[in-house]
């Protein structure tokens, strides 16, 4: 029996468990989680022949026993302990399934929807049939193709023109230490009408021992004007397996700033894919990988740039320790007729170790001749002359090495708006710090002092 | 304060001092001077904890403390500082980071809490404006694109912030010009008291002349061949090094 079978028999299992308890589902759904089921039966997992997969190998997915989570359970306390905290709009799944009890849409203003997949099933299926699925094909990849077959649950973000949405729309995504592994296979589809904005979180946390498999795939349609920021705040447990892909559509004058930040998981894989379909999108691609021990993280981005004037601008950085091992590969493709577009991209690598390994690719394909396109990557180690002149300040090494090593990120970190973003990445990445890093309200503190210089002088 | 005895150092497997002698009491300034290829710099890398030295035998001592057991950071939290000849840039670490850093890890050193940030900013900004410093500074990457100039105020920024027992100033007059001279030297003047001492290094006697040293030692070969006061810097501004060499040698 092949590791894809297993797979599909719990999908068997599920349409009969689904059967059997009288849920009904739109026969639209039925039919592509046939057709997916059948794709992903002809293709397998992925293995490391696949050029898209060459430097990540999913054996230890394939060959996972994984089951469907039953319920939903998951402490309040406990929940607090990972959730990020601040005010936002929030939906929280666990192990995949949606728990209302750990979810707030109560600020959410008019003109905004955020809500369960199955519910927004529920109620207009319609509407959302539409939508899901229409950028990320069941081609796409193998992953995708399971993940579709497997539709049930998920988040559905609808914003109508012009609707602005001031506080951060959080997607919490926990994941138990569970006796027995599960999987599950999330859907997040964002629709921004013309002119709307909005910040979307997807935070992916969970308990120290878990090891489940989180197999996502978002959908980000921007029409005419929209704005959308995307972080992906992935700190999952450190025995997690993660998979995801991000497919965007960007209309006229559309900008759209992926933050996609990945410190935690076993074995990390992001696709990230956005398609600027029309003169003035923009779509920025922010990315920080850390990885340690035997952590595994690998990075797909790719652009098209489809229309002319176009804006592309990527900077990754990646640190790894230990083992750890990164993938980086950055692909624009320029079509023939998109004259006048600017993409630009840089990764930067920063080994902390002897034994950590990166792989980096950059990839341009230009068909257009009027363009303005660049791209680099580097690959190097903490400076020890920064090191020991930090120390002979009386930093203590950690700190020195931590400080250093945050600073290298610094160049992405700094465009991180959302607070509680950016500490949780300072912890994990420079351990100990006395302080926030960036001193932002001592630095105000300090120019407050030099516009009045009487200030504090009493 | 701090006993140097016999001290030899190799670099890469090459001798640089050979069993060098000094004694620098509290209150007192030093000034260490010498040919190129001396061992000026030598000296006081390896008080401040250079790992690229290595002391083949003698010793260091501060306050009774044996340096050479001593980590880096230890040095620097017990009042031993080194201001850098060529300071090093540090991208992404602002100014105000690294002295807040320092500052509250010396602190924490000797049991103190940590100082509020308001005291902090005050602090800063009063050091600040005596080394003629533009507040936006404090913002930039330690080092980061400063000129020479700004680079060595820079360090003695971090001195009279981090208010060293023993401030040690490796060629810190080289690369500046006369004004930025006198800013720096006021600097370091400013750090002279009864408790605290000085150790400079360098090569011209055109810094001492803003900073007047209690003592002067003339550094050849490795050794140091002979000690006076600040009229030895003047005749060694006259003659040169090699009487001293010549007479060391007979």
């Amino acid at each position: 029996m092949s590791s894809a079978q297993a797979f599909l028999d719990r999908l068997e299992e599920r349409i009969s468990e689904r059967q059997a308890a009288s849920l009904p589902e739109p026969t639209w759904i039925a039919a592509r989680r046939q057709a997916a089921a059948a794709r992903f039966e002809a293709l397998g997992f992925p293995t490391r022949r696949d050029e898209a997969w060459k430097y990540t190998d999913v054996r230890r997915i394939g060959e996972g026993d994984f089951a469907l989570a039953r319920d939903a359970a998951f402490s309040k306390a406990a929940a607090a302990t990972l959730t990020l905290p601040i005010e936002a709009i929030r939906l929280t799944f666990v192990d995949g399934l949606f728990s209302a009890e750990l979810s707030d849409l109560s600020a959410l203003p008019s003109g905004a929807t955020v809500e369960p997949l199955s519910q927004a099933l529920a109620d207009n299926h319609e509407a959302v049939g539409g939508a899901l699925g229409r950028l990320s094909g069941v081609e796409f990849s193998p992953f995708a193709a399971l993940n579709t077959a497997f539709t049930e649950e998920g988040a559905v973000i609808r914003l109508a023109p012009g609707t602005v949405v001031e506080l951060p729309i959080i997607l919490q995504f926990l994941s138990r230490a569970n006796d027995a592994a599960v999987m599950s296979h999330p859907r997040v589809l964002i629709e921004a009408g013309a002119r709307s904005q909005a910040t979307v979180v997807e935070h992916y946390v969970g308990e120290a021992d878990a090891a489940n498999f989180t197999n996502v795939v978002g959908e980000v349609l921007l029409d005419r004007g929209a704005i959308v920021n995307h972080y992906k705040l992935q700190e999952a447990p450190l025995g997690d397996f993660h998979i995801a892909s991000l497919h965007v559509d960007q209309g006229r004058d559309s900008r759209f700033t992926s933050f996609n930040i990945n410190l935690g998981g076993a074995l990390v894989r992001n696709d990230l894919v956005a398609d600027l379909n029309a003169q003035g999108a923009e779509a920025s691609y922010l990315g920080l990988f850390f990885a340690q021990g035997r952590q595994h993280v690998d990075n797909h981005t790719l652009v098209n740039h489809n229309a002319p004037l176009t804006f592309s601008n990527e900077n990754y950085k990646g640190i790894l320790g230990d083992r750890a091992r990164g993938v980086f590969n950055g692909k624009v493709i320029v079509k023939r007729d998109s004259q006048k577009i600017e993409a630009y991209q840089s990764n930067a690598n920063l080994l902390l170790s002897d034994r950590a390994e990166i792989d980096a690719k950059p990839e341009l394909e230009i068909y257009a001749d009027d363009v303005k396109c660049s791209h680099g990557t580097t690959t190097g180690q903490l400076d020890e002359d920064a090191v020991f002149a930090l120390r002979t300040r009386g930093i203590d090494e950690q700190t020195a090495r931590g400080l250093l090593t945050l600073a290298f990120a610094g160049e992405v970190m700094e465009q991180v708006s959302v607070d509680a973003i950016a500490e949780r990445v300072e912890r994990t990445v420079a351990g100990k710090l006395p302080e926030r890093f960036n001193l932002a309200e001592l630095v105000d503190a300090s120019l407050n002092e030099v516009h009045d210089p009487g200030l504090g002088e009493a | 304060m701090l006993e140097v005895k016999d001290l030899h150092v190799t670099v890469e497997g090459k001798e640089i001092l050979k069993g060098l002698n000094l004694t620098v009491n509290p209150g007192e300034v030093h000034a260490i001077m010498g040919p190129n290829g001396a061992g000026k710099s030598t000296l006081s890398a390896v008080i401040a904890g250079n790992e690229g030295y290595e002391v083949t035998s003698g010793s260091i001592t501060f306050e009774g403390q044996d340096v050479l057991e001593m980590e880096i950071e230890e040095r620097a939290q017990a009042g031993l500082l080194l201001g850098f000849q060529y300071p090093v840039e540090i991208p992404g670490v602002k100014n105000v980071y690294l002295l807040k850093a320092a500052l509250n890890a010396q602190r924490e050193a000797r049991g103190e809490g940590e100082m509020p940030a308001p005291e902090f900013m005050k602090l800063v900004r009063e050091k600040m404006a005596f080394m003629k410093m533009d507040p936006s500074f404090l913002q930039r990457a330690v080092n980061e694109g400063f000129s020479g100039g700004e680079k060595k105020r820079n360090e003695i920024l971090q001195m009279l912030v981090l208010q060293p027992k023993l401030a040690m100033l490796d060629e810190i007059d080289s690369g500046l010009d006369i004004d930025a001279m006198k800013v720096v030297a006021e600097g370091v003047n400013s750090l002279r008291d009864a408790e605290r001492a000085i150790l400079m290094v360098t090569h011209y006697q055109r810094l001492l002349e803003y900073i007047e040293p209690d003592y002067v030692h003339v550094l050849v070969d490795g050794r140091i061949v002979k000690s006076g006061d600040k009229h030895l810097a003047q005749e060694l501004e006259s003659r040169g090094y090699e009487w001293v060499t010549e007479e060391s040698a007979a």
